[in-house]
């Protein structure tokens, strides 16, 4: 199942080649746009040429839709996808400021390189302008620190922003990517002088514009009808992904290490409790939460696990092994990351802890010092708790 | 190389090609397009090389490529790297090879060149502080429903739009 990291299952010579070959891909799409152009990148803000639009917002939707149809269909799982981060005033801010750079300096960074690579001396000098910049954030960035830290939040969807499922949302973008194709023809020809009007290769008539347009409504159509794929059905896809983790055991911490790492400052841990409320109620581990299999189910809580910090660490609690582990699948496809089980949940817990003492006290079994673990053996337990470094800003430009 | 060059593609033509490989990225690398990520990391090399104490006190840059990291020993870099061969393959193939500057026809070359590389500094720092470029942010966030790409990519339509008529004569025929 999709998606593959090349990095890693390629090493880093065949990665890298990997990511030189989807570059010129990209390289070649700009090229044939016609992106090497200043003027015709330039003539978007002017209404004579609507190429920018045209070309940005069909491969935003052509990859949205090959995204969620492969998603829905159960090729590709969504959840593994970087998503960038959302910072949103920096965010604006820097777009606003951007803009003003595209108009005056003609193109973006992606497209200065085009320019370069074709010997158009103004694409280079752009290029070495965008480095000189790059450069000049940073050395500012001091000044202004805490805005740029701003509005965050992770994995922010408009599906979330809407309030709507993922189908609907996709659906919803891709009237909108329409609508403003056929604004852009209208402006076009609207505005559109002789001298821009140069022919297409591909020429192609309107009937040809309208059946593209009904293809992609009917595509996403297709996408929302048939849904994002549950947990439930996500597992039997996902199975032979994680299975292995869970018969290893690799993913099963021992109480000891539990009490480890809550005393760990750099780990924020989370520690979810499955078992019924009463049990939870006569005893539970100090800042645990009571949960369902229904929360676990559920795409709003599984999302807050999910956008958790990188040193989050999630930990299930239940003296029901098969109980912890349905969670763990359902939540591990869900895309939650570094996400354990308490070995054999709370049943040794008292065993092990209830004839401790420390400084003559006796412990707080809900919450026990971590004082304690110097009275087990240090090869009491094999540690199984893994950072996984691997959540990043999402695409390329962090 | 020929001596006129192929007129350019349809855009809704690129623009399917575009997607393809952005959905290949994703499908392959778990992350979307990007170039000004790579930008950075080429400032941060060439800094380093006359002035490599300044790198390890500046956060941003110390990120890249503090102490004995290579800054460039990263993918966007390989991204990028692969963009370029890409633009100059297919310049070449449509017979676009050419030594000249594009501008409107009120400038000089001279000032064109001086505005490309004050554009670039523009378009260079606002990357940096959108976490991301037209690539990078707008297209790639923008495909898997990130709600501050599509903000950004918005900004970035809003501020041209709005600077447009002030600048004109950079780009008049």
């Amino acid at each position: 199942m999709l998606p593959v990291d090349v990095l890693a299952d390629f090493g880093k010579v065949g990665g890298y080649l990997i990511f030189v070959l989807i570059g010129a891909g990209f390289g070649v799409s700009l090229e044939l746009a016609g992106f090497g152009d200043s003027r015709r990148l330039a003539a978007q803000f002017y209404l004579k040429d609507m190429t920018v639009l045209k070309t940005m917002f069909t491969g935003i939707i052509v990859a949205c839709l090959l995204i969620f149809l492969s998603s829905a269909l159960g090729i590709l799982d969504f959840a593994q996808l970087n998503v960038n981060q959302t910072f949103l005033w920096p965010g604006i801010v820097g777009g606003l400021i951007m803009g003003v750079g595209f108009i005056i300096g003609g193109y973006c960074p992606g497209t200065s390189l085009i320019a370069t690579a074709s010997f158009k001396l103004d694409g280079l000098f752009f290029v070495i302008g965008a480095i000189v910049g790059a450069g000049l954030f940073g050395e500012s960035l001091p000044l202004f620190d805490d805005f740029w830290n701003s509005s965050f939040s992770d994995r922010y969807l408009l599906s979330d922003w809407l309030g709507l499922s993922l189908g609907a949302t996709v659906f919803a973008v891709t009237l909108l990517a329409v609508a403003f194709f056929y604004g852009a023809e209208k402006i076009e020809e609207f505005f559109r002088t002789k001298d821009t009007g140069e022919a297409f290769s591909w020429k192609i008539s309107k009937r040809a514009y309208q059946v593209g347009a009904a293809a992609l409504i009917v595509i996403s159509l297709v996408i929302w009808f048939i849904g994002q794929p549950d947990p439930i059905r996500k597992w039997e896809l996902m199975k032979e992904q994680y299975e292995p983790q869970l018969v290893s055991g690799e993913v099963n911490v021992s109480p000891l290490e539990y009490v480890k790492t809550n005393h760990e400052a750099s780990i924020k841990l989370v520690t979810l409790d499955l078992r019924p409320s009463e049990e939870y109620k006569a005893f539970r581990l100090n800042g645990s939460e009571n949960i369902t299999m229904d929360d676990v189910l559920n795409a709003e809580f599984a999302s807050q696990l999910v956008k958790l910090p990188v040193q989050g660490v999630v930990v299930l609690v239940s003296n029901d092994k098969s109980e912890a582990e349905k969670a763990w699948q359902y939540l591990k496809v869900q895309g939650v990351a570094n996400l354990y089980i308490l070995d054999n949940g709370l049943n040794d817990w008292n065993k092990l802890f209830g004839d401790k003492s420390v400084h003559g006290h006796p412990v707080d079994l809900s919450a026990p010092p971590a004082e304690i673990l110097e009275q087990f053996p240090e090869n009491a337990y094999v540690p199984k708790i893994k950072m996984s470094t691997k959540k990043h800003a999402g695409g390329l430009c962090g | 190389m020929k001596n006129k060059p192929n007129p350019v593609s349809n855009p809704y033509f690129a623009g399917v090609i575009l997607g393809i490989v952005l959905f290949a990225a994703y499908a392959l690398t778990q992350s979307g397009l990007g170039a000004s990520g790579a930008i950075s990391r080429i400032h941060v090399a060439i800094t380093k090389i006359f002035w490599s104490t300044h790198i390890d006190q500046i956060g941003t840059f110390a990120s890249m490529g503090a102490g004995e990291k290579n800054p460039l020993d990263h993918a966007s870099v390989f991204l990028l790297l692969g963009t370029f061969l890409g633009g100059m393959v297919s310049a070449w193939w449509n017979g676009r090879m050419k030594v000249e500057v594009f501008k409107g026809s009120r400038i000089t070359n001279t000032q064109r060149l001086i505005f490309a590389l004050l554009g670039g500094a523009i378009m260079g720092y606002g990357a940096r502080f959108a976490r991301g470029c037209t690539s990078g942010q707008a297209l790639s966030g923008g495909a898997v429903l990130s709600v501050g790409s599509w903000a950004f990519m918005f900004s970035v339509f809003i501020g041209g739009y709005a600077v447009a008529y002030f600048v004109r004569r950079l780009w008049l025929d």
